[in-house]
């Protein structure tokens, strides 16, 4: 059977490089990248606590870091991650409660995931801005 | 029928503690300081937005207040916490070498409890504080 053609070179399984995620997963690892994002983020919440302790002077340096566009940038980020992590660890509460496990369920809950992080993280920064202004 | 699949020796099931060593307890604290941080993380936001613009002893006086004094030690200990039982899955998920593995988990948890203890003398150093 030497002339026998050669079986084409298929991938064998989904791989990362050539499988399309599905939404599901994307948000899961985001899930997880927001959580690292938020451990790293605990550092800007303990110095602003820190500072407070510390002293007029050191609460004015953390103050005019957190205000200036850098720490802006890093509030910004920590305020859509913790949103982002809050409202999709309760739905992973339910998925551990075996509960929305159908697809639809879990279409319905990636889009209320993806919305309420735009809207509450939006919602905080324009009632900050707008009540400081 | 049931027995006759089950290969695990009666010490073992009496035990319950599985391959992990330890049982559900990792994940059953995972999952209980998350349901405690949904109520903590609503408090902690509306509390910063509440506190921005204010001067130093605003946020002072507003840190001096028992109930936020309490709620901000919880907020620290169980969010610290939480980061470092979920920072552990991930770095025994994605780290191959059983050395550098060990190693990472042991100095997150390390810094975790510094950042909270930091965090939590912090408080109440402006709670008690003059």
């Amino acid at each position: 059977m030497s002339n026998a053609a050669k079986p084409a070179a298929r991938p064998l399984s989904p791989h990362l490089q050539v499988y399309r995620l599905p939404l599901a997963a994307w948000l899961s690892i985001t899930h997880r990248i927001t959580g690292i994002g938020l451990a790293i983020g605990t550092v800007l919440l303990v110095y602003w606590l820190a500072s407070a302790a510390f002293g007029p002077a050191a609460y004015a340096t953390a103050s005019a870091f957190l205000g200036s566009p850098i720490g802006l940038f890093f509030l910004a980020g920590f305020s859509a991650a913790l949103f982002y992590h809050l409202c999709n660890g309760i739905r992973h509460l339910f998925w551990d409660m075996g509960k929305n496990f159908e697809i639809k369920q879990t279409t319905v809950a990636n889009w209320i995931v993806l919305l309420g992080t735009v809207v509450l993280t939006a919602g905080t920064w324009a009632f900050t801005l707008l009540g400081r202004g | 029928m049931f027995e006759a699949h089950n290969l695990r020796t009666p010490l073992g099931r009496a035990r319950g503690l599985g391959s992990a060593k330890d049982g559900l307890h990792h994940w059953w604290i995972q999952r209980l300081t998350a349901l405690a941080l949904i109520p903590l993380t609503v408090w902690f936001v509306a509390s910063i937005v509440g506190l921005v613009g204010g001067s130093y002893d605003d946020v002072r006086l507003w840190l001096k207040g028992p109930v936020n004094a309490t709620v901000m030690v919880l907020f620290l200990g169980v969010a610290l916490h939480h980061a470092h039982l979920g920072v552990q899955v991930v770095l025994e998920d994605y780290v191959a070498s059983h050395g550098l593995r060990v190693a990472s988990v042991i100095i997150v948890k390390f810094i975790c409890y510094g950042l909270a203890a930091l965090g939590i003398v912090s408080t109440l150093v402006v709670t008690f504080g003059a």
